[in-house]
């Protein structure tokens, strides 16, 4: 089988429900092209979503997967994943579902350091709900019915928050080079601990102004690193519109502890008096 | 039981550090040793260190699991915040009293009680000892009191205290020894404890039996969150769930620890969370996704007293509500409740096993009454139930769906891992295949599905407990089972018969079991400790009911006690003005 015939084996029959430019399809098309790079069995595959226009992913690959409900897709992910660490789990969403609703269980993912893969497509913008401010929307963003000024809110900065919670691979990938994220999206599933990418995926239909990012987004002008005081000071002096890996370190991931075998029954005899 | 229970009822109060749950750990660990029986409630106030604790503690000749309406003794370490006690210890000029004169004045509200008062100087006797506690003062007191045996108890004493070194071991041998040789002035108002049929006996308390039940049903993961008064189901099951295989984690919150139960049940793992009021209401919405999606998990949700944070330490049966009722969309689910300490054993796994079968959560509501007491039991039987989820193997030439409409509504889950059968679970309404779908007839389809998992489910007997026969029938759940029985045995030691029924499974509801149950009752008397009847409009939407119905409801934080229903029973049957 070809590659590009393998990748697209990992597809299902369904049709997105994307909007024609949305550059979530770009996002579909990488993984697959990352799983068929790896050679990854379908069946120990999962992808996990919770709710929005992004979150529709599971149901586009043949592998097994679970759409969730809004803001739920780590808990779901991590709870497969602590019970068959042998799966390849991806969870998966929106800056909405991941940063806003779901923004706790960003944190603590990150912090817990579990052998998983984190994809946000970020377009900063509700989408499904047509078009309101997301936590990265710009403060001055007015189009939205729901904050006719803008939110007047600083935008969250999710590759700093990643880092200060302790997650030990954070990339930036842009959904107009999909060959680097296809690579970016193998290098976090290698890596041993929780990856987070970044993706930057423009809405065509709320966020027209989005089709720029084209010419806009360039290489993040860094090698990767593994000191997150470097990784902060490059973040913060860097405007999110660059793309590539950020930082990677080999913080130890939560791992179940090793302890010798009983059987309910002697929990029983506990209960004697 | 056609005999009345002999049964003596002891509270034991302190300050936080005093060790009065000591001594009634010991004192409900001697009664097992001695071939009887107990029942230990733990009243503690809202203070971590420090505050107010009493051990309200009952031993009988028969198993017990509720208090009694009276307390036949009181011994009071101090009387600080005595006051907070004082409507959980009701005691009247039949009790006895001990207090140290150098505690300083007996409250009022106590004094009242007109129970007679013996003065014995614990403090000058412990001091007497070098290290010297009061608490072991009162273990020898009240072991001599009860006339107990002083061998087993300074077993108990030993065994109990060997991690803290020989030293404190001889101090509390020494201080058991002052407390059971004084010579008290007065003796129990009642007769002595008979030992019943000697036999292994289980001190447990109802959030360990919920533990072992969700063990013993197959748990293998654990999502935790803390929570008062459920936080020992987790922290039983730390420790141990890891010696069998299986994994529990503390999660960042209830919304988490639920999804991730639902994350481990989706990759094949049988998983449960435990939790209280505040945390089933952030987990609801989990609770529906395992519905729609179609993932088994239980959730053992320890109820205290509500609205918002409420009583945290006390207990109430007021989640009934949102267990049922909680879920948006129609969400057919499980809701179970165990009858007492020992069935938190049985119902949990029940539950567990239950869910699995029917592929859809199940709450299990236990309390802060059954959960954080305990007692002493004869050793429970052994599991009996098989029951498993239904898995899908590949089939040739057929393409899985998972949502598949079936007869019986159960079709077989994929669990990941498993080739050409792979498929996305949908909270989104969806297709045999799990395709989303918004059309009419998929939407019906499934609710129908899904309904008739459990319309057509055979629950058998287990759905209630019956208890006796009669015109005018009892009907309860859960934890206000106990004192149901009681009072039902103590009306027929009258001559009055009553006949007592106690639904476990709570939904689906069993509308043609229990109207059968009530053929022949002509007058009906509703049991539950809410405010809002939440029980009985409950009975109303589900079943018919004879024409004569009484409502026996009472909030929490009080615990209902046998007198209070025999005192109903008498009420509706006219025989009280």
């Amino acid at each position: 089988m070809t590659n590009l015939a393998k990748a697209k084996s990992y597809k299902s029959d369904i049709k997105p429900i994307w909007c024609p430019g949305c550059g979530d399809f770009a996002v579909l098309s990488a993984l697959t092209k990352a799983f068929a790079f790896l050679d990854l069995a379908k069946q120990d595959l999962a992808v996990i979503s919770g709710i929005g226009c992004s979150s529709r992913l599971p149901a586009y690959f043949s592998s097994y997967g679970f759409h969730g409900i809004h803001g739920r897709a780590l808990p779901i992910a991590s709870g497969l994943k602590l019970a068959r660490p042998e799966l390849t789990v991806i969870a998966s969403g929106g800056d909405g579902d991941g940063f806003s609703i779901g923004g706790n269980h960003f944190i603590h993912a990150c912090r817990r350091n579990l052998d998983m893969t984190y994809i946000v497509m970020d377009n900063e913008v509700y989408g499904m709900t047509k078009g309101q401010a997301s936590p990265t929307t710009q403060p001055d963003w007015a189009s939205s019915k729901l904050t006719p000024h803008g939110t007047g809110v600083r935008p969250f900065q999710p590759a700093a928050i990643a880092l200060a919670s302790g997650a030990s691979f954070i990339a930036r990938a842009f959904s107009g080079d999909p060959n680097g994220m296809t690579k970016l999206i193998i290098a976090a599933i290698q890596h041993p601990g929780f990856s987070f990418i970044q993706v930057l995926s423009p809405c065509p239909t709320f966020r027209p102004e989005q089709k720029l990012w084209k010419h806009q987004v360039e290489a993040f002008p860094h090698e990767p690193t593994d000191d997150p005081v470097k990784a902060a000071t490059r973040l913060y002096t860097d405007d999110g519109m660059s793309s590539g890996l950020i930082f990677q370190s080999n913080y130890p991931t939560w791992n179940k502890p090793e302890v010798a075998q009983t059987s309910v029954k002697q929990f029983e005899e506990e209960f004697v008096v | 039981m056609s005999t009345q229970n002999c049964t003596h009822s002891i509270a034991i109060t302190g300050s936080g550090g005093s060790g009065a749950i000591t001594v009634g750990n010991m004192l409900l660990q001697q009664a097992a040793k001695n071939s009887l029986y107990g029942f230990m409630r733990r009243s503690v106030g809202p203070q971590i260190r420090g505050g107010e604790s009493a051990a309200l503690l009952r031993l009988s000749d028969q198993p017990v699991f509720c208090p009694d309406d009276r307390f036949d003794l009181l011994i009071a370490f101090d009387w600080r915040n005595a006051d907070r006690f004082a409507l959980e210890i009701p005691l009247d000029s039949q009790s006895l009293i001990i207090t140290d004169p150098a505690s300083g004045e007996i409250p009022e509200v106590i004094q009242q009680s007109g129970a007679k008062i013996i003065e014995v100087p614990l403090k000058k006797m412990a001091s007497a000892v070098s290290g010297g506690r009061i608490n072991m003062v009162a273990v020898g007191l009240l072991t001599a009191l009860l006339k107990m045996p002083a061998e087993v108890a300074t077993d108990i004493i030993s065994s109990t205290l060997v991690k803290k070194g020989e030293e404190a071991i001889k101090s509390s041998l020494d201080c058991f020894e002052t407390g059971f040789n004084y010579e008290l002035p007065g003796k129990l108002p009642c007769p002595q404890l008979m030992a019943a049929e000697p036999g292994i006996r289980w001190n447990i308390s109802g959030n360990e039996a919920a533990g072992l039940g969700a063990l013993q049903g197959g748990v293998r993961f654990v999502a935790a969150y803390p929570i008062t008064p459920a936080t020992e189901v987790l922290e039983w099951l730390s420790p141990r769930i890891e010696k069998i295989g299986g994994t529990l984690l503390q999660a960042e919150d209830e919304l988490a620890s639920i999804n991730m139960a639902i994350g481990a049940s989706f990759g094949g793992t049988v998983s449960m969370t435990s939790t209280s009021g505040p945390g089933l209401s952030l987990m609801s919405e989990g609770i529906g996704l395992a519905v729609a999606s179609e993932i088994p998990l239980i959730v053992v949700n320890v109820t205290r007293g509500g609205p918002s944070t409420g009583i945290p330490t006390k207990s109430e049966q007021s989640d009934l509500n949102i267990a049922l009722n909680g879920l948006h969309g129609d969400a057919p689910h499980l809701v179970l409740a165990p009858q007492n300490i020992t069935d938190c054993i049985d119902t949990t796994r029940w539950a567990v096993q239950l869910a699995e079968a029917l592929q859809t959560p199940a709450i299990v509501l236990t309390d802060q009454f059954q959960g954080q007491s305990r007692c002493i039991t004869p050793v429970p039987e052994s599991p009996d139930l098989a029951m498993a989820r239904k898995v899908a193997q590949p089939e040739k030439d057929k393409v899985f769906e998972r949502y598949a409409i079936t007869e019986s509504g159960i079709s077989p889950m994929a669990i990941p891992g498993t080739a050409d059968c792979s498929y996305t679970a949908d909270g989104l309404e969806h297709k045999p295949s799990g395709q989303p779908s918004s059309i009419a007839t998929d939407h019906h389809d499934q609710l129908d599905k899904r309904q008739r998992k459990l319309d057509l489910f055979e629950f058998g007997e287990k759905w209630a407990d019956i208890h006796g026969d009669g015109q005018l029938a009892i009907i309860t759940w859960g934890s206000s089972t106990a004192a149901v029985l009681e009072a039902a045995q103590r009306l027929k030691f009258t001559g009055q018969t009553v006949k007592v029924i106690s639904i476990r499974l709570l939904a689906p509801a069993q509308v043609d079991s229990l109207e059968k149950e009530l053929i022949g009752v002509n007058r009906l008397l509703v049991v539950e400790q809410s405010h809002s009847r939440q029980f009985y409009h409950y009975l109303r939407a589900h079943y018919t009911l004879p024409d004569k119905v009484n409502v026996f409801a009472e909030p929490g934080p009080l615990a209902i006690t046998p007198g209070t229903i025999t005192h109903a029973v008498q009420l509706l049957k006219g025989e009280l003005s």
